[in-house]
């Protein structure tokens, strides 16, 4: 039997081995000294959700990369990312939890009070008491207090032609990015077609049939509600429209009309607000809405 | 949602005269949810003229009265009436490519054609036409390369160059198939063009009409054309001779063609085999050509290939691939179409860099110098715009466009603005705004346009969601 002591003084051994071949190992593999990594600066790294992404091809060496680039050109798919030996580069495993996490940011974060004063919305809230209410409870998030219905009574011009309405969803970021361009182009084209518009708010924790309730409440005949899209890995800054005439609470989904995919990526803001009037219009004239409504 | 339109092209050639009707479908292949993203899906030829000989009343000039029948008759035997016809082209090519001729068949096809058909001509939107007609575009994208059409016809050799789908260099020399019409029995030459009179010249070879020509004389002369058909392709030295016979700028020569192919009358006779015999059954040199453009084995150097159309490539190409339609957020006032050849002005890149209140100047500027040379005319404005704009930015852009088109916007005419990025609805609206709904606004995107092109926009298609254009580059450029 080995003694407790003799046992010590082995590993101790074993340790210091361990350690002084790790140290000339990491040296050999990196060239880079452990003291060196640590003195970073937050500003010296690069942003890796910097890199567009449709022009990076980390193929080493491809048959044709001209043509690789053309296929990534039209797609946000990650293709044309290698491996290291079966698994993801570093590279592209951080930059998909990167991308991860601006998805989460966009969920989490709340629309920011300056810009909803900045483009003068009042604020509703739905019967949701928080973020995690307003995940876990879908039904919360298209109902309202009577405190916050009176309020919509009190502050909106009644029986409008439109009623537009802004509401967070699923993505504070895509309201934060958008509305400041697409809200006065929408006005200026409903200006153009002589269409009168009603008073226009903010509803917090707002899911799309929230829009329903305030057709009803304003007895508006169009109801447009611009919304955060469920974020994704391409973008969180995604803004839809949802469009009803004669909206009411429970009516079937086929009678909303969608604008969807608002951002720089996609439909570029004015574009979309001087279509989504266009639609208000139409939609004016036909007095009819979703799949029944002739574009 | 399917829409289908029909076009008409009608090419009247040096030599020859031929019409097709195209049938083209316009479709959103955007999903219901999304903004609209209206295309030409579909182009497919649904009647093709037999070729007629162009009817002349002298060498170079058209008799238009049977231009009229030959074409009615074409109408008829299709079972189309004119007023089904949505849009569509008449070329004028090669020699008989003249101002007067023009304004001939325009006089005598008017009301015939439809409404919104152009009459044009210009050898660079000939070289693209014929190009595009023989599929040179599409077999370019195929095949990721850099391929030349060459539509050798009777009057002249239009080029095209077209790299992955895209043009990138047109020309045009004065050589064809028709420039030298001899009698097939007697020899005797008919007709020479001045031309070609002086390339024989150079050569020592003295022709007159009316005398007859050996056929080891005709076979030097077409062999010295085809040799200018290397020298224009950068595999031979570069003589005097091919600036003679180009009709406009040079190629420019600073790329790598990969493969070639032949349109237009004489490319049958370059693919196809003619007997000794029958190198004089069209009464000119064009068999004779082909057969020295054949020598020249010129697949030693390229890919030569047969495109889907020869003869009839330029014709095609006028009656599919001059219609193209606007983006599918756009904006104008009321149903004001179709507007024609209007000249458009072109912002460079340096001007739009300026900021708006120099940017309003230089519109202004430029403005003024259309007024110059033409006294008061319509010009439509074309910028390339800002990708994803700021609405901020946007009201800064209408208001420079409504400052600096003041002169414009005092006339009785529509104030038309062009937009390459996808922002003409709002930017339409907003200039609307500006001038108070009180003028008619045209404003329509995804459209490329250069200084010194004309643009036709024809009636409101699919719901009024997008408009056709015909973009003509230096219409009656002779």
């Amino acid at each position: 039997m080995v003694s407790e002591k003799e046992l010590k003084v082995i590993i101790e051994q074993v340790l210091s081995e361990m350690k002084s071949k790790d140290f000339t190992e990491s040296k050999k593999d990196t060239g880079v000294s452990q003291s060196a990594v640590d003195h970073i600066e937050d500003n010296e790294l690069s942003d890796i959700t910097m890199v567009d992404m449709r022009k990076q091809l980390l193929v080493p060496n491809p048959e044709n990369g001209e043509d690789y680039l053309q296929m990534k050109a039209k797609t946000s798919a990650r293709i044309g990312v290698w491996r290291a030996g079966p698994r993801y580069k570093t590279q592209t495993l951080l930059r998909f939890r990167a991308d991860h996490a601006v998805a989460m940011d966009a969920v989490f974060t709340d629309v920011s009070e300056e810009i909803i004063a900045e483009m003068n919305l009042f604020t509703v809230k739905t019967k949701c008491k928080d973020k995690d209410e307003y995940l876990t409870r879908p039904d919360l998030g298209r109902k309202f207090d009577d405190e916050e219905v009176a309020v919509m009574k009190e502050k909106c011009k009644m029986n409008p032609q439109v009623q537009v309405v802004v509401a967070d969803g699923l993505s504070s970021t895509a309201i934060e990015a958008n509305i400041r361009d697409i809200l006065p182009v929408i006005f200026q084209g409903l200006e153009g077609y002589g269409i009168k518009a009603g008073t226009p708010f903010f509803i917090k924790y707002g899911r799309v049939p929230s829009m329903d309730v305030v057709s009803e409440v304003t007895g508006a005949d169009i109801t447009c509600l611009l919304v955060g899209e469920r974020p994704g890995l391409a973008t969180g800054e995604s803004m839809s429209a949802y469009i009803a005439y004669k909206g009411t609470v429970g009516m079937p989904e086929a009678r909303r009309t969608v604008v969807s995919n608002i951002h720089q990526g996609g439909t570029a803001a004015v574009e979309a607000g001087a279509h989504i009037a266009h639609i208000l219009k139409e939609m004016l004239d036909q007095k009819k809405s979703g799949l029944e409504l002739q574009l | 949602m399917e829409e289908k339109i029909i076009s008409v092209g009608i090419d009247i050639g040096t030599s020859t005269t031929q019409l097709v009707f195209s049938r083209l479908t316009i479709e959103n292949t955007a999903s219901a949810f999304s903004i609209p993203k209206i295309s030409i899906v579909e182009k497919e030829v649904i009647y093709k003229s037999s070729i007629y000989f162009t009817p002349l009343i002298s060498d170079t000039e058209i008799d238009g009265e049977a231009i009229r029948i030959i074409i009615e008759n074409n109408y008829k035997k299709a079972g189309i009436h004119p007023k089904e016809v949505d849009t569509g082209a008449v070329i004028i090519t090669g020699e008989t490519a003249r101002k007067a001729n023009a304004s001939l068949v325009l006089e005598k096809l008017s009301g015939l054609a439809g409404d919104f058909v152009v009459a044009t001509a210009g050898p660079d939107l000939e070289a693209i036409i014929a190009g595009k007609g023989a599929g040179a575009d599409l077999y370019s994208k195929s095949n990721r390369s850099v391929v030349v059409n060459l539509d050798i016809g009777g009057g002249t050799t239009n080029i095209s160059v077209f790299k992955d789908g895209e043009v990138i260099d047109t020309t045009c020399l004065d050589l064809g198939g028709r420039l030298i019409k001899i009698h097939p029995e007697s020899m005797k030459v008919e007709y020479i063009s001045k031309k070609v009179k002086k390339l024989a010249d150079h050569m020592g070879i003295l022709i007159e009409v009316g005398q007859s020509i050996s056929a080891d004389k005709i076979n030097k002369i077409t062999n010295r054309m085809a040799d200018l058909i290397e020298e224009v392709l950068g595999i031979r030295k570069v003589t005097e001779d091919l600036k003679l016979m180009l009709t406009t700028k040079d190629l420019k020569r600073n790329y790598d063609i990969e493969s070639i192919s032949f349109s237009g009358g004489v490319a049958d006779c370059i693919y196809g085999t003619y007997l000794e015999e029958k190198n004089l059954i069209y009464g000119d040199i064009g068999v004779f050509l082909g057969k020295s453009i054949k020598k020249l084995n010129l697949n030693n150097t390229f890919n030569i290939y047969e495109p889907t159309e020869t003869i009839r490539a330029t014709v095609v190409g006028a009656g599919s691939h001059t219609t193209d339609i606007s983006g599918s957020t756009i904006t104008f006032s009321k149903d004001i179409f179709p507007l024609k050849n209007i000249p458009i002005l072109k912002l460079s890149a340096e001007d739009e860099q300026l900021g708006y209140e120099a940017l309003s100047q230089a519109i202004k500027e430029k403005v003024s110098w259309f007024g110059l040379h033409n006294e008061k005319q319509q010009v439509a404005l074309a910028i390339k715009g800002v990708k994803s704009i700021s609405f901020g930015e946007l009201k800064l852009l209408a208001q420079t466009i409504v400052g600096g088109m003041a002169e414009i916007i005092s006339m009785e005419v529509p104030l038309v603005v062009i937009v390459e990025h996808d922002i003409a609805k709002a930017l339409g609206q907003t200039i609307q705004t500006y001038l108070e709904y009180k003028k008619d606004v045209v404003c329509i995107d995804a459209v490329n346009v250069s200084n010194g092109d004309f643009i036709d926009i024809g009636r409101p298609l699919a719901n009024g969601r997008v408009v056709p254009i015909v973009i003509k580059t230096l219409a009656f450029g002779y």
